[in-house]
């Protein structure tokens, strides 16, 4: 169990969601903003990466604007073979993340390729290995509208 | 604005996005020492990240929250069926909530999947997540044509996205 964030750590993350400065001394900027110093900033920072309350801190890369292939696929697959698909499924190193979901569509991966045309060609060899159709459902349109998780 | 358009990155940008894309170093002149670890100067990692900035490769620098350890346990993927031309409206109200971290359209694969809209619910439990659900119906009206929650039920891989190649 992570211990309970503060009110200066509420501070930081509320704030810096977003908009931390590019220059020679971030954290000072950031930290005088915030009414610490600028160790103290780093030191709680540290402490959230730790006890996993932030998953990062720094830059949010728009992976779809680097010039892979990303896409969300899922898969129904009968509860008896569902391992050994798991198995094959993540074997391929272009399956970043998997995820069972309690659904008849039971499977849920992001595959990321080098290129946008390997989507299709992982797709097939997925299907042939596991002998089970992928449905491949790419992000057409994008709603995410900014920074709001306040705590 | 299409999600698939690519900017040309050159040798130097790869190697900074490399560097940084488990986060920032922790210390007090992190572009300095993200300098020194591809070789270039701070003046001009600096510059770079500006620019990527500007273009939208970066959405934004900061503190990525984890959901799941600051309290909210209850994380469902929600699904909708609404008119597609309906979508673009509907996608800005429903991403723009506060308990909504993600929205997105997705193809549909009829006949056995007809939703189009996508979007990530977060709530204390699955209770507070089923009573944001209900809000997003009410907000949809007639034109939410189906919904389903679908919470996960193990991870079966997590590793990094790799966002650039390092040959």
């Amino acid at each position: 169990m992570s211990p309970e964030l503060d009110a200066i750590d509420r501070a930081i993350l509320n704030r810096y969601q977003g908009g931390f400065p590019i220059c020679e001394r971030p954290y000072q900027v950031a930290a005088r903003e915030l009414g610490i110093s600028e160790e103290e900033l780093i030191r709680r920072l540290q402490g959230m990466l730790e006890h996993k309350q932030l998953s990062r801190f720094g830059p949010m890369y728009h992976a779809e604007r680097l010039g892979g292939g990303l896409s969300l696929c899922a898969m129904r697959i009968p509860a008896e073979q569902f391992e050994r698909v798991a198995e094959q499924v993540n074997a391929f190193p272009e399956v970043a993340h998997n995820y069972a979901r309690d659904h008849a569509f039971n499977m849920w991966f992001v595959l990321a390729t080098e290129t946008p045309e390997r989507i299709g060609a992982v797709l097939q060899e997925i299907k042939q290995r596991t002998g089970f159709r992928v449905y491949n459902m790419p992000k057409q349109r994008e709603f995410f509208i900014g920074l709001k998780f306040e705590v | 604005m299409t999600e698939a358009q690519a900017t040309t990155l050159d040798e130097l940008d790869r190697r900074i996005i490399l560097a940084t894309q488990s986060g920032l170093p922790l210390v007090a002149e992190p572009y300095a020492a993200i300098a020194a670890q591809v070789e270039s100067s701070s003046e001009e990692v600096m510059r770079r990240f500006r620019r990527m900035l500007e273009n939208g490769i970066i959405r934004r620098i900061g503190a990525v929250p984890n959901h799941y350890t600051l309290g909210f346990r209850g994380n469902g993927m929600t699904v909708w069926d609404i008119p597609d031309d309906k979508i673009g409206h509907y996608g800005e109200l429903i991403g723009n909530l506060d308990f909504v971290s993600h929205a997105y359209q997705r193809p549909r694969h009829q006949p056995e999947w007809n939703y189009n809209l996508f979007a990530m619910v977060h709530g204390r439990d699955r209770q507070e997540v089923e009573q944001k659900v209900e809000k997003i119906a009410q907000l949809l009206g007639e034109d939410n044509r189906g919904h389903e929650i679908l919470y996960s039920s193990r991870i079966l891989k997590k590793t990094g996205l790799r966002l650039v190649s390092d040959k």
